[in-house]
């Protein structure tokens, strides 16, 4: 038996005119693996996860997935229908920011509803007894569902990002930051959350993030970058109890201690 | 005896680019065999490389020389070449690594973090809620702990649940670093009759124990690591 990866990535390169904010990143991902990326801003984290995601065209290499039917296909030759359908069937995107991955005027059970229905979901009250045991599993209050995601903290705006996510069962989730521009004390409750989820469902997950600590407790591997690229990789615990590179040494180095 | 491990030619040196590359070579030309059922003691002066030695076998050092063989189902993984995702079907099924200090997560639960190992290998919630809480409560973790996450835990009683977490798996190899060093008397008698009674089950066991006591009650034989410059 020859068995496939479910993402297979090429030296993906991607260049904003004369600057190289990607260059010549190989991985691949298995099921149910997490897979970090580290590095400082402007190493080149988001613009990777942009390309791998079918959110930007890389301007070399290869991301291969694969899908239910027809093995592994190369992402950005596909027809742009067949793209959507990809992100609505298989594909998850967190964003770091959840106003980009929310609608924050529909109501909360509304934003969840939608990704079911848009994989087939008819029935309302199916639906809504989906959107409903989502919201316990992200730990959101069930009286909160006709409430617009506008008038939510935003730790339970990134919870609803997650379950919006989630609830059409993807097979392969990107995140960006996903514990960003949130409190110390919402970020591990959110942490444990996702490490909880991903467990159970089994995800694939690409996460960029630039806290080791989130690296520590939610990935398997990590990737580190610096400069558009991959300095060095491997097991999350071998990467930062052992850093080879003089860069992901430094960057070990600069975790401040609690 | 079958074998379970076999080191050959392990070699590692760490090289600090922020000390201006400095480098410190820790271990040369390791070579070493553990057979089931038998608990190798690594031994030797502070800096000698024991830890070295045990965190290359759990691959979460990265040797630059040698091999590390691990007996993984029916086939031998060499840990210093293995992908990623072997290395961690090694540690989910074959090898536990009892850490001296519990890397606690946030918000879960004494007993939980106890079955997390074993839920992984599939073990149903009840058999593994029964195995965890009688390794707790022979490790002496008073029963209304279990309910609580162990972040706020004596040292003692971390390395207790850290070592629940482990025993509870039943590993064919087990690797233990300092498991009595925060013990009282009680607990580290109990340490050792587990260790004892993981050997006559058939596990390799690789270990550091600084007490003496305790050294001579499990090694089967003891393995001397010398400093680098020393055996220069």
């Amino acid at each position: 038996m020859t068995e496939l990866p479910l993402l297979r990535v090429r030296n993906l390169g991607k260049r904003f005119g004369q600057t190289l904010a990607c260059d010549s990143v190989s991985f691949d991902l298995w099921p149910g693996e997490v897979l970090g990326v580290v590095g400082e801003s402007g190493s080149g984290k988001t613009t990777l996860l942009n390309c791998l995601s079918a959110q930007l065209s890389p301007s070399a290499g290869t991301v291969e997935y694969l899908t239910r039917s027809d093995g592994l296909l190369d992402v950005h030759r596909l027809s742009e229908a067949r793209q959507r359908l990809l992100m609505r069937t298989d594909w998850g995107v967190v964003h770091q920011n959840p106003r980009d991955g929310l609608r924050m005027g529909m109501s909360a059970g509304a934003n969840v509803g939608e990704r079911l229905m848009a994989v087939g979901a008819r029935h309302y009250g199916d639906i809504r007894g989906e959107a409903l045991s989502w919201l316990d599993k992200v730990e959101m209050d069930r009286g909160r569902i006709d409430d617009p995601p506008k008038v939510f903290s935003g730790g339970m705006q990134q919870r609803l990002q997650i379950a919006r996510n989630l609830v059409s069962k993807p097979r392969l989730v990107f995140m960006d930051e996903p514990t960003g521009g949130l409190d110390v004390s919402v970020q591990a409750r959110l942490l444990d959350l996702l490490r909880g989820l991903v467990s159970d469902l089994g995800l694939a997950v690409i996460v960029v993030t630039h806290d080791l600590g989130v690296a520590r407790l939610l990935t398997h591997r990590l990737m580190v970058m610096q400069g558009g690229r991959v300095v060095e990789q491997g097991l999350t615990d071998q990467v930062l109890d052992d850093p080879q590179h003089p860069y992901s040494q430094l960057l070990v180095a600069s975790i401040l201690p609690v | 005896m079958q074998q379970r491990i076999k080191i050959s030619g392990l070699g590692k040196t760490f090289i600090l680019y922020a000390q201006g590359g400095i480098r410190l070579p820790v271990l040369q030309g390791v070579d070493l065999e553990v057979v089931a059922g038998n608990c190798v003691a690594l031994h030797g002066p502070s800096g000698a490389g024991k830890s070295t030695l045990l965190r290359s076998l759990y691959a979460n050092y990265r040797p630059q020389a040698g091999s590390v063989l691990i007996r993984h189902q029916d086939r031998w993984v060499d840990m210093v070449q293995a992908e990623p995702r072997e290395i961690l079907a090694v540690r989910k099924v074959t090898v536990g690594y009892v850490s001296q200090f519990l890397r606690v997560i946030p918000r879960i639960n004494t007993l939980d973090l106890v079955i997390e190992p074993l839920r992984a290998l599939g073990v149903s919630d009840d058999v593994a809620r029964t195995r965890a809480a009688a390794l707790l409560a022979r490790l002496r973790i008073p029963e209304r702990l279990w309910a609580v996450p162990p972040a706020t835990f004596s040292g003692g009683e971390q390395q207790r649940v850290n070592l629940a977490r482990s025993f509870a798996v039943g590993y064919p190899i087990l690797l233990l670093d300092e498991p009595t060093a925060a013990l009282d008397a009680d607990n580290r008698q109990t340490v050792i009759d587990l260790i004892n009674e993981a050997k006559s089950a058939g596990t390799a066991i690789v270990g550091i124990f600084h007490d003496r006591e305790v050294r001579e009650a499990v090694a089967t034989r003891v393995f001397e690591l010398r400093s680098y410059e020393a055996a220069a």
